[in-house]
């Protein structure tokens, strides 16, 4: 039986293996239902729960190790001339008996030996899938026999199953966790290997950026110097410039939203803000590059500015545009949190509105709306898209938002498309300035979180 | 100080609330079904014909009463009577609910508060008003009574300020429990002092009526007896009406006690009277437990 079909029945199972344990809590009580310790579905639950979570254990690990395991057997089984090939020649082999399994081109005719490999191939795999199958199906039964045979009308059903649930729940979120930790991991490994051809010193200090590195020992080309404060000077400057624009013009906004206007306008608006949010940033970089650069270049020529046509100001701008819905609405849901009472009170004592914005409101939400602007910085930093098309990619190192300047996130991208071999520094270096990034922000991250959590103590 | 601001806000006469004005020549007593004496002789606040809508839901049906000087004026009722409703509107704190809508004359020393050129902040200052939950600002206890005092520019320096923080605290009987720990956040009070420190921080601005809307609902019987004691000290110097639904607790503070059902007002009187012997039949079932 093949998988898809295995687990409809284990389907059909775990649905009956509910019905029977329900029927027999109510049975075992009969008139006396009344006295049942749970729920007449907790032991349904119960039973079901039994029935399929041996059996999905089982033909997890199954499928996990099959494959491992035949070929293995099928290797052992091979004449003596075979086992002494190397690891990828082998390899080679598994594959051709594979193929010539599925009916699929193979690299060359097949000996004899080869032959009656893969008919040895083929009858271990129907073996184990006819195995399986009879394996899986008896767990799922057996399963429902234990709990069916446990069920008793002073059982505590539901106690068992919240305990099952809760566990499940667990394993759920700590996958989330291991995903997370695995990326860290491996980000990590290859950083690690970056920094053993290049000092850490001298990327964390280094006032120079050019990765290009010779690719043939007979090039003559630079060795490369990756110092990677030119790239945070130019992530700075330009998350800098957007928090000026955004954090000014979001909280406002916010403030008028929350506090000033008419339900009837906050219900339209706060919405047309929120698409600002789920504009695609390629178009935010379009607008960047093809709108706000040209027109900046113009002023500027006008005020005899010499401003270049990719500049961290054009960027800046627009990335500062594109992260006022996270402040708006991040402060104006801190602000809609202060309690009423507050405002009453402030009111009540003869207070204006702006008094009572200014003196009660702001401050007592600040922590909550610092939170806030945190989380947009860390969004303003690991923006790519519209950095790539506006701000250019000199690594120069400079203060003034009218020169092109780069990033670390435009500098991955770049380290990563190009044809470099993929354990050269050039390619690793992307990895070390991944696991900057991710420190930064992660670091922005929990300080916002700590700053909202502590405002969140602040009431009650 | 306070009062010039308030004469030029207000356009009212300096404040005279040790001294009330001599009463006017005759008083009329307004057109209503209310049983018993609504007017008093010296009133502060006198309202005529009050009617609240919440939308096209009316929650205050033609309510006419007067507020004298020094006296405390009981609302008692059936819980979603009006009290709360006609107690907002009597320092226009109504004006923070959208839909609602109040028609009517509700006048202070004279003046229709609801009257265009009537200064809303000023008419606050005058009026205070303590809640029922405590709402101390998250702010130490000393910028909790300094508050006030600040918007409105009621002391000059600090010194005068500390003055005015000071006996405030000490007229709302929680100084020598606060002295020491001023800087300390006004939340980390207990519920009883959070109270005490709202009517500090009411009286910090000296307004001549503070509105109480079951002060002590959220209070244990001690603190209960200790604002109960206040608000009848404090009657000295302002007026007070309070909404409460602990007759016991009407019976003790009050001099007046008005009867409000379904947004009616049904009965004024003395308190002592009312208690006593109640005009009306639906007043008198509330009060024996038959209602409510
Ligand atoms: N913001 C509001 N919007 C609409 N209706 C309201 C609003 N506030 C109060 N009401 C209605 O007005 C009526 C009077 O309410 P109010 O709060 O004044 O009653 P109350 O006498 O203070 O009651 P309680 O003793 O429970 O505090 C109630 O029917 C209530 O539902
Ligand atoms: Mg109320």
């Amino acid at each position: 039986m093949s998988t898809p079909l295995l687990l409809a029945v284990l389907l059909l199972l775990t649905a009956a293996a509910f019905e029977f344990g329900r029927r027999r809590a109510l049975h075992l009580a009969g008139p006396e239902f009344r006295t049942l310790h749970s729920l007449p579905r907790y032991y349904g639950s119960f039973t079901a729960l039994w029935c399929a979570l041996p059996a999905l254990v089982l033909l997890g690990t199954w499928l996990a190790f099959e494959d491992e395991i035949i070929t293995s057997l099928v290797v052992a089984d091979l004449p003596a001339t075979y086992q002494s090939l190397s690891e990828p020649e082998l390899n080679l082999i598994i594959n051709d008996l594979r193929n010539q399994l599925s009916g699929n081109v193979v690299s060359q005719e097949l000996s004899p030996d080869m032959q009656a490999a893969a008919e040895h191939y083929g009858s271990l795999r129907a073996t184990s899938k006819a195995a399986m199958a009879v394996i899986f199906l008896s767990v799922a039964m057996l399963g429902m026999g234990l709990a069916w045979r446990k069920i008793a009308p002073n059982f505590w059903a539901r106690n068992r199953v919240e305990a099952i649930i809760k566990v499940l729940l667990i394993i759920c979120s700590t996958l989330a966790i291991f995903t997370t930790i695995g990326i860290v991991l491996s980000v990590l490994f290859e950083s690690i290997r970056f920094f053993q051809a290049v000092p850490v010193f001298d990327f964390l200090f280094g006032l120079e950026w050019s990765p290009q590195t010779a690719i043939r020992e007979d090039q003559v080309g630079s060795s490369g110097a990756f110092g990677a404060v030119p790239l945070f000077a130019g992530t700075l400057l330009i998350s800098f410039i957007a928090m000026l624009v955004a954090a000014p013009i979001g909280l406002t906004s916010a403030i008028y939203l929350s506090e000033y206007s008419h339900p009837r306008f906050r219900a339209t608006a706060k919405p047309l803000l929120e698409i600002l949010a789920g504009i695609p940033t390629v178009v935010y970089g379009f607008f960047a590059a093809l709108t706000v650069a040209p027109l900046l270049r113009n002023v500027g020529t006008y005020f005899g500015l010499d401003v270049s046509s990719e500049s961290a100001l054009a960027a800046g701008l627009v990335m500062g545009i594109m992260i006022i819905p996270f402040v708006s609405s991040i402060s104006d849901d801190v602000i809609n949190a202060v309690p009423q009472s507050l405002r009453d009170g402030s009111l009540a004592l003869g207070s204006t509105q702006s008094e009572m914005i200014r003196k009660v409101v702001l401050p007592a939400a600040l922590p909550g709306i610092v939170g806030g602007l945190l989380l947009a910085i860390s969004r303003a930093i690991g923006e790519t898209m519209i950095v790539v098309m506006a701000a250019g990619l000199a690594a120069k190192l400079t203060v003034n938002p009218l020169e092109a300047v780069t990033t670390v996130t435009v500098q991955i991208v770049t380290l990563l498309v190009g044809d470099q071999e993929f354990d050269s520094p050039k390619t690793l270096a992307a990895f070390a300035l991944g696991l900057m990034l991710f420190l930064v922000t992660l670091a922005l991250n929990v300080i916002a979180l700590y700053v909202v959590r502590k405002y969140r103590e602040q009431y009650e | 100080m306070l009062n010039q601001k308030h004469a030029v806000l207000l356009e009212s006469p300096a404040k005279t609330n040790d001294v009330p004005p001599p009463s006017p020549v005759q008083i009329q007593e307004p057109d209503t079904k209310t049983v018993g004496r609504v007017t008093v002789d010296k009133p502060i606040m006198t309202t005529r014909n009050v009617d609240v809508y919440y939308g096209d839901k009316q929650a205050i049906i033609d309510v006419s009463i007067d507020v004298a000087y020094n006296e405390v004026l009981s609302m008692i009722g059936p819980s979603g009577c009006g009290k709360s409703t006609f107690l907002r509107c009597l320092n226009r704190m109504n004006d923070t609910i959208e839909s609602a809508r109040v028609t009517g004359k509700i006048e202070l020393e004279g003046h229709d508060i609801y009257d265009k050129k009537t200064d809303v902040v000023t008419l606050r200052a005058r009026v205070g008003m303590v809640f029922q939950k405590p709402n101390p600002f998250p702010k130490s206890v000393y910028e909790n009574v300094a508050y006030g005092p600040r918007i409105h520019g009621l002391a000059r320096n600090q010194s005068e300020l500390d003055e005015i923080v000071q006996t405030s605290l000490r007229r709302a009987g929680l100084w020598d429990e606060v002295k020491d720990r001023l800087g300390q956040p006004g939340t980390g009070l207990s519920g009883g002092q959070q109270q005490r420190l709202c009517i500090a921080r009411c009286i910090a601005v000296n307004p001549d009526v503070i509105l109480m809307d079951e002060p002590c609902s959220a209070l244990d019987p001690i603190a209960t007896a200790r604002i109960e004691e206040l608000i009848d000290e404090l009657r000295q110097n302002y007026s007070i009406v309070i909404v409460t639904h602990s007759m016991q607790q009407a019976a003790r503070v009050s001099q007046r006690t008005a009867y409000f059902h379904l947004g009616d007002l049904i009965e004024v009187g003395e308190t002592a009277t009312i208690f006593t012997n109640p005009q009306d039949k639906l007043t008198e079932d509330y009060l024996t437990g038959r209602f409510g």
